[in-house]
């Protein structure tokens, strides 16, 4: 008896395609320059980002990370440079704007609604791919209920993937660190983004924690196909995890490539084990 | 539409033509639910008939046939349950394993078993059996359910359910399903149905072989003797590679047709249990001990006037509950008063708990203890005892309805015959005595003897109303020098039911009298000490205040008036005890990984401590070396206090007490 038994893995793309093929560039920065009054907290830096990939963005503290994550969701804007998002140059853009075009962020610091659940937590990362306007979602009837419940099962998707079934009515306010992250990534996950910054997901965890939410921005990668862009400070990681590694120091590129590239690039390892500047 | 699958026409003596029948007497009635991303989703067991047919055609498609033996290694899925009727329906064996076992332990068993096919929940299970592939000779295809980060994977021998179900339903389309049903209906009732690893507390593994007739009568007897029925609901959240999972949520549910419901992960089994409401619940007493727990907790934190009337019910339950779930005689008022205490308080607590529907609930394993029974007894829950082992198909003896203690395990369940060896230890022949160990005769012919009876392994004895009683492990129970029987887990078990009193050791196999050490539980003896104003620095001086000691003698005092009331136990009541300066600790050696006392290396680690208890002397300077956390060890030294118990004569008056 020959009964072939097919293996088609259907892949969850969760959002419609974009036109842009795996391995090229989603996002490109060219030449950004952002300063604070005299401050300049990035110098003409200039990197992209391949659609599909892992990026990790390092650096010591106050290197810029977090200020070209702010860049790249638009809540900084450079005074020098463009980006490009999904081939389109970008304008002076806010931040919901850039979530409504497919970036969503985790925050360094947990920036979760602590009073309600988890569940509606996640609800939220699903408003801005509302269709029906607040009238309709006031009523709550009809089409309103019907895209309520759509958004529900994808939010019970996501909950089944992070494995968070157990606190999905729990207030978030009561749940430990390491779980609050989870959650926090299950509701960037929600607005279904081709692009998700993470600002140091692992921060703070302990080892356990960290592996498993190592497992999830790999699976988030592979089964999603989402492109993921994220600061870390635990070089373990990084170089686990990511596909490509861009150094920044003192506002300033000082490397980019791959996790072995960047490891034996001398001014990557001046900048961490640290040399007088002058 | 799931077409009807027709059954065979005789009775039933396998799983597969239970299968077949059900589909056709309770075709429209459920038969298994499983929560699946926030909702339940349900099979009616025509359905379920239709699944399992196209699951097990399509194992036959990659290569499963009679004889084979199946792993099925995952949590309680409804699909790994389908695996069972499905491997089974093809003369295949199932073997269930425990899902949490690290790789090694079950490269073990699945070396052992020979195993041909693997089942797997996802991929974490996967990665376990392909980094033992190479030691699995026998090992032809994983098969997995759930897809999730498997997409990379080569699947050369791995295959998805689904695409397993879905060859099947095309080997359906063109073959039918004529060939499946004959092979079913040929199925015989003394062949291998599933094999079960024991845990392996002691040694490694054994593989308990289990036949459908084993099962098949072990279930039904089971039934009847509860009542149960297609009408009643299960919550599957044991171990599958466990006897009473296998038994209750599959072998039952085969025979009787009722519905067994999967949790939506292990974490949420609290929350899912209030939603399905079961009808039919087990539990080990761990469980019921931690849900008491937290309903205490919730009542110590809820308003005066609900605690006033939670305490006030509860004490009412306490005096009148147990009478009236026995039948016996109670007065119109009380019954009154405990009927509005179940509109106030009894209802909504069991409805906290998942039991507003139970009528039959069983604890087993360990001994529970009769507190935590009794309050859940006295709200009018069925909860009852049983005893049994793997090699019985479970029953060994059980609690009929009406008959409940605390302390005994009832009486020998149907078809069951119980003798007391010479050596105290507990003997059964049933029809569900499993055939023997795979491959592995010595250990079958050490304990089943030639004309089926079975050991044990452990001591117990028959009370006065013919009602079985545990009393430890066989090779634990020894003599005091008197002659009398000594059984330290018993004396144990019965101080560790007092909150207060976290550990206990007993010593007394070839000595003159019975003498322990106690462990104080930190937590309630920390906040009996807050609320009576009892000033402590450490655990140490803690241990060894005064109060603390007379409180401790009075629970050894209370365990000693109930031992004198045991013919059997009278002999070895407490003469000598003390209070451990330390809290023993599996960093030490002192307690295994699974918090049991490890008797012979405290005996060594406290030579001293026993050497003093048994010299007469009332205190003893020690010193104990510690491990810290880090690793790091250290020193504590202390003078520990020893009391002197006064012995009580025995009640039933054959035997002089030992003064």
């Amino acid at each position: 008896m020959n009964v072939h038994v097919r293996e088609d893995m259907e892949r969850h793309v969760l959002r419609a395609d974009d036109g842009i093929v795996m391995g090229e560039d989603l996002l490109k920065v060219d030449h950004i320059s952002l300063s604070f009054g005299g401050v300049k907290a990035i110098t003409d830096i200039s990197f992209d980002i391949k659609k599909g990939e892992i990026r990790a963005i390092i650096g010591p503290n106050g290197a810029g990370k977090t200020s070209m994550l702010n860049v790249i969701n638009g809540f900084y804007h450079p005074q020098e440079g463009t980006i490009t998002f999904r081939g389109k140059r970008r304008r002076r853009v806010r931040p919901y704007e850039t979530a409504r075009e497919g970036i969503a962020r985790t925050f360094q610091n947990i920036a979760l609604f602590k009073g309600m659940s988890t569940l509606d937590n996640i609800m939220t990362g699903r408003i801005t791919l509302q269709k029906r306007n607040m009238f309709w979602h006031g009523l709550w009837t009809g089409p309103a209920e019907r895209e309520e419940i759509e958004h529900r099962e994808a939010v019970e998707r996501i909950i089944d993937f992070l494995e968070i079934e157990h606190i999905r009515k729990t207030p978030v306010g009561r749940l430990p660190y390491g779980l609050q992250k989870r959650v926090e990534l299950g509701r960037a996950l929600a607005a279904e983004p081709a692009l998700l910054l993470l600002d140091e997901p692992m921060a703070g965890m302990n080892l356990e924690e960290k592996e498993d939410m190592s497992r999830f921005i790999l699976d988030v990668n592979q089964q999603y196909g989402t492109t993921i862009a994220l600061i870390e400070h635990d070089m373990g990681v990084v170089m686990d995890l990511s596909d490509r590694v861009v150094v920044l120091d003192y506002g300033r590129k000082i490397g980019d490539g791959t996790p072995d590239e960047v490891r034996n690039n001398k001014d990557v390892i001046d900048a961490y084990l640290g040399v007088p500047h002058e | 539409m799931p077409t009807p699958v027709q059954a065979g026409a005789s009775v039933p003596c396998t799983f597969p033509q239970y299968l077949l029948l059900n589909a056709q007497r309770f075709g429209a009635r459920t038969a298994m639910r499983h929560k699946d991303h926030g909702v339940w989703k349900s099979w009616t067991w025509a359905e379920l008939s239709d699944e399992v047919r196209a699951f097990s055609l399509g194992l036959k498609a990659i290569g499963l046939k009679s004889g084979d033996k199946v792993a099925i290694v995952g949590h309680n899925r409804p699909r790994l349950y389908w695996a069972f009727a499905a491997a089974q329906a093809l003369g295949a064996v199932p073997v269930p394993v425990y899902a949490d076992s690290v790789a090694e332990e079950m490269a073990y068993v699945l070396d052992h078993a020979g195993v041909h096919f693997a089942i797997c929940q996802d991929q974490e299970q996967v990665d376990k059996v392909l980094s033992m592939v190479d030691k699995l000779t026998d090992l032809h295809k994983i098969v997995y359910d759930e897809a999730r980060g498997m997409r990379d994977y080569d699947h050369t021998n791995l295959h998805s359910i689904d695409a397993i179900e879905r060859a099947g339903r095309e080997m359906l389309a063109s073959d039918g399903d004529a060939a499946w049903k004959e092979e079913i209906a040929a199925g015989t009732g003394d062949a291998l149905a599933v094999m079960l690893y024991t845990s392996g507390t002691t040694g490694k593994p054994k593989g308990v072989m289990l036949s459908f007739d084993n099962l098949v009568v072990s279930a039904r007897n089971g039934n009847s003797f509860d009542g149960l029925t297609e009408k009643d609901t299960i919550l599957a959240y044991l171990p599958l590679a466990w006897v009473g999972d296998h038994v209750f949520t599959y072998a039952q549910a085969y025979v009787a047709g009722y519905c067994v419901c999967c949790p939506e992960s292990a974490e949420t089994v609290d929350s899912d249990r209030r939603e399905i409401a079961p009808s039919y619940f087990f539990a080990p007493p761990r469980v019921f001990e931690n849900l008491l727990t937290a309903v205490m907790v919730r009542m110590e934190d809820a308003g005066p006037t609900k605690k006033r009337m939670f305490d006030h019910f509860m004490a009412h339950a306490r005096r009148v509950g147990e009478p009236i779930l026995n039948g016996e005689s109670v007065g119109l008022w009380d019954r009154l008063k405990y009927g509005l205490g179940e509109l106030l308080v009894y209802g909504p607590l069991k409805n906290r708990m998942g039991f507003t529907r139970m009528r039959v609930g069983y604890t087993a394993g360990e001994a529970i203890g009769p507190e935590i029974f009794r309050f859940y007894r006295s709200l009018g829950l069925n909860l009852k005892q049983l005893y049994g082992q793997t090699e019985a198909s479970v029953y060994i003896s059980a609690q009929p309805d009406g008959e409940i203690r605390a302390d005994t395990v009832g009486r020998p369940s149907p078809d069951v015959e119980i003798q007391i060896a010479e050596s105290g230890e507990v003997m059964y022949r049933s029809p569900g005595v499993f055939l023997g160990y795979y491959r592995n005769d010595e250990a079958t012919r050490d304990t089943k003897t030639h004309d089926n009876w079975v050991h044990t392994g452990d001591a117990g004895f028959f009370d006065h109303e013919g009602h079985l009683k545990i009393i430890d492990r066989a090779k634990d129970v020894g003599k005091l020098n008197d002659g009398s029987l000594f059984a330290p887990k018993y004396i144990e078990n019965k101080l560790k039911f007092y909150p207060n009193i976290k550990e206990a050791v007993a010593f007394g196999d070839g000595r003159d009298f019975c003498a322990v050490f106690l462990n104080i539980d930190l937590t309630a003896v920390g906040n009996w000490a807050e609320r009576n104003n009892v000033s402590y620095a450490s655990y140490q001086e803690l241990a060894q205040h005064p109060q603390v000691y007379s409180m401790m003698e009075e629970h050894v005092a209370q365990v000693n008036r109930d031992l004198a009331g045991e013919d059997m136990m009278a002999g070895s009541q407490i003469a000598r005890f003390l209070v451990l300066h330390k809290e023993l600790d599996a960093d030490d050696g002192e307690l295994t990984r699974t918090q049991k006392v490890r008797r012979s290396f405290i005996a060594e680690r406290y030579a001293p401590l026993i050497e003093a208890l048994y010299d007469g002397s009332t205190e003893k300077y020690v010193e104990t070396e510690v491990t810290f956390e880090d690793g790091r060890k250290g020193k504590i030294t202390a003078t520990v206090d020893i009391r002197d118990m006064k012995r009580l004569p025995v009640a039933g008056a054959q035997k002089e007490a030992a003064e």
